[in-house]
């Protein structure tokens, strides 16, 4: 009477453990700004046939511009990415973009009084990058050991980055004495801009980062349950800190490659980027609650934000209904993302 | 039936005590675990229980007392050295990341890699998913769908998801907290018979419980706790619901 044998009391498990409509739902979210847009693309080119009886995506020219327009709001979204997924986010990536510029125009500069001019160039680059990473060591501390909440403490960077970016630059833009670093930023292998190719590179070495390495897995279950990812035996504190040296260093790089097209370094330089990579990561599919998003969605997210920026000029609409078209599609993506939450929360609680 | 008297208790506290300031959370405790022996803990809300087993599994520090496993006294600065020493503890809720699959869960912090290329290291989720479907199989719990989140599962699933992960690294303790709380009756069924699946294996379970009827379905002995105080133990087979009620309201 007191003990039960397993048998007894064995019950079988739920027999479909993936409910079809569900994983179904998941995959279109994944997919949807991929199908957004193809969707957007079509849009603008029967707009444009209509209007102008041009193609818009057929054009390679058009192409190219979108894929260049995409690169600096790609890398400070890949890093955001990473930040998102861990149920953070980070406001100062925009300024320490504009400090990257600013340090790898003065270092390519400064270093191509003594060096050849490709090794200054490289010099300039890494300066950047490492500059950059300044900020993040401080985010990463604040957050982690003194447990500032990230909006808050990168909220404060975005101050210390902004002022700090200004004082450097002293008020204007610092243009680049350096061919290679022109060319980098403005030559092309084989018709497609070197600027391209390396953010291609770097996205899909985000991509290994993020869904190969531990430091990805952690990264969502730190996202996910931050109690389960302490509990694993997983150090947090030493988590938090690399994840936000890895998203200043994105930005980092995005200055040092946005200081390459433009020949100058500006601390203004990403100031308009920071809410384009927030909106492409969400875009992207990503949750802001942490847990779940892919580069690859946010790859798609920022195409989506420079087709909309790109073709609106491009069929000759105003310039500002941009912003408000990026906004809807923050907001639509957004309220998928609530709407899939709660349905999955209802099946999950039975 | 038990060989208790001559070789060593798997787990033995002696003399355990923890206080929080002027609140003495637990007092003068003692209890041993062997191996195969399932020892439910009870006890009125604020009895000590969790404090207990936090003091057990590492959280925290003992005020006074000591912890010995297998005769050797033991102390453990952090949940993970009680880990590495096999004493595993599964919290109700916060035990998995739900956004992972079972493989994932199990290896969350030590996952395998493999190298593609000859030289890059990746996740070896391949490896993951053929030891949670073995190490689920072990639990009698079959799962077609690895690859799911283990959002996908139900309530009592998730609570097998936890303890597969203890039994894969190989916890000869498993310390479970209301582990069939919140749960429904056919799933807090599915947990009972994981217990006793536990209890086969040779590993010793300490479970708490405020269900008379869980803790008869599957312990040895019971131990009751009142004001940080042990109000109690008895083997199950020579005791009775209304013992152990006024046991642990006491008088
Ligand atoms: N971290 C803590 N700080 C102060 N008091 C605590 C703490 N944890 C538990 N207590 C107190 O210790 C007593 C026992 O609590 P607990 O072990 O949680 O009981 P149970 O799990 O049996 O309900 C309670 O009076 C509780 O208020
Ligand atoms: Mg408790």
């Amino acid at each position: 009477m007191t003990s039960t044998s397993p048998t007894e009391t064995h019950v079988a498990p739920q027999a479909d453990h993936g409910d079809p409509a569900r994983s179904w739902l998941a995959r279109i979210a994944e997919g949807r700004a991929w199908l957004f847009l193809a969707g957007l693309i079509i849009c603008f080119e029967v707009w444009s046939r209509l209007s102008f009886g041009a193609t818009f995506v057929l054009n390679p020219f058009n192409v190219q511009s979108i894929a260049i327009f995409a690169v600096a709001p790609l890398l400070l979204a890949t890093g955001q990415t990473f930040v998102i997924i861990s149920g953070g986010i980070d406001l100062s990536l925009g300024f320490i973009m504009g400090l990257a510029a600013v340090v790898a125009a003065h270092a390519t500069n400064m270093a191509g009084v003594a060096m050849p001019v490709p090794l200054a160039m490289m010099l300039g680059i890494l300066a950047a990058v490492i500059v950059a990473g300044v900020p993040g060591v401080i985010n990463g501390l604040l957050i982690s050991r003194l447990r500032i909440p990230p909006f808050i403490g990168t909220l404060g960077m975005f101050g210390v980055a902004r002022g700090a970016a200004f004082l450097l630059a002293g008020g204007t833009t610092v243009p680049v004495q350096n061919s290679w670093f022109a060319l980098l930023g403005n030559g092309r292998f084989y018709g497609v801009p070197y600027l391209v190719i390396i953010a291609a590179v770097f996205v899909v070495v985000m991509h290994y980062i993020l869904s190969q390495t531990r430091f990805g897995q952690h990264n969502y279950a730190i996202g996910a349950n931050v109690q389960a990812a302490s509990r694993a035996g997983i150090d947090i504190k030493g988590h938090i800190l690399r994840l936000y040296v890895l998203s200043a260093m994105c930005a980092g790089l995005g200055g040092a490659l946005y200081a390459a097209r433009f020949t100058a370094g500006a601390a203004q330089a990403g100031e308009p980027l920071l809410l384009d990579s927030v909106a492409a990561v969400v875009i992207g599919g990503a949750s802001l609650f942490g847990g779940s998003g892919t580069i690859f969605g946010t790859v798609a997210g920022a195409l989506v934000i420079a087709v909309i920026q790109y073709g609106l000029v491009f069929v000759n609409v105003e310039p500002f209904w941009q912003f408000i078209a990026v906004g809807l599609v923050i907001i639509i993506s957004v309220l998928i993302d609530q709407a899939q939450r709660r349905f999955s929360g209802a099946r999950q609680d039975e | 039936m038990n060989s208790s008297e001559q070789t060593a208790p798997l787990l033995e506290v002696r003399h355990l005590s923890k206080h929080f300031g002027a609140v003495q959370a637990l007092n003068d405790f003692s209890m041993a675990v062997g191996p195969g022996e399932v020892v439910a803990l009870a006890g009125d809300n604020g009895a000590g229980k969790t404090t207990l087993i936090k003091a057990i599994s590492g959280v925290f520090q003992p005020t006074g007392g000591e912890i010995l496993l297998r005769g050797q006294p033991v102390t453990f600065a952090t949940p993970q050295e009680a880990r590495e020493k096999g004493i595993e503890t599964i919290y109700q809720d916060l035990a998995l990341a739900d956004n992972l699959s079972i493989g994932a869960n199990i290896f969350l912090g030590r996952e395998p890699m493999r190298k593609v290329f000859g030289f890059l290291p990746v996740l070896d989720r391949k490896a993951m998913a053929v030891a949670a479907k073995q190490t689920m199989g072990r639990l009698d719990f079959h799962v077609s769908r690895l690859d799911a989140p283990v959002s996908n599962f139900s309530g009592g699933q998730r609570q097998a998801v936890a303890i597969g992960r203890a039994v894969y690294w190989d916890a000869q303790i498993l310390i479970m907290d209301e582990p069939t709380a919140a749960l429904g009756v056919p799933e807090q069924r599915k947990v009972i018979s994981l217990i006793h699946q536990l209890k086969a294996q040779g590993r010793g379970v300490i479970f708490i419980s405020h269900n008379l009827q869980d803790i008869f379905a599957v312990s040895d002995r019971i131990v009751v706790l009142r004001r940080g105080i042990q109000a109690g133990e008895r083997k199950i087979s020579e005791t009775n619901h209304d013992e152990v009620v006024k046991l642990m309201v006491g008088g």
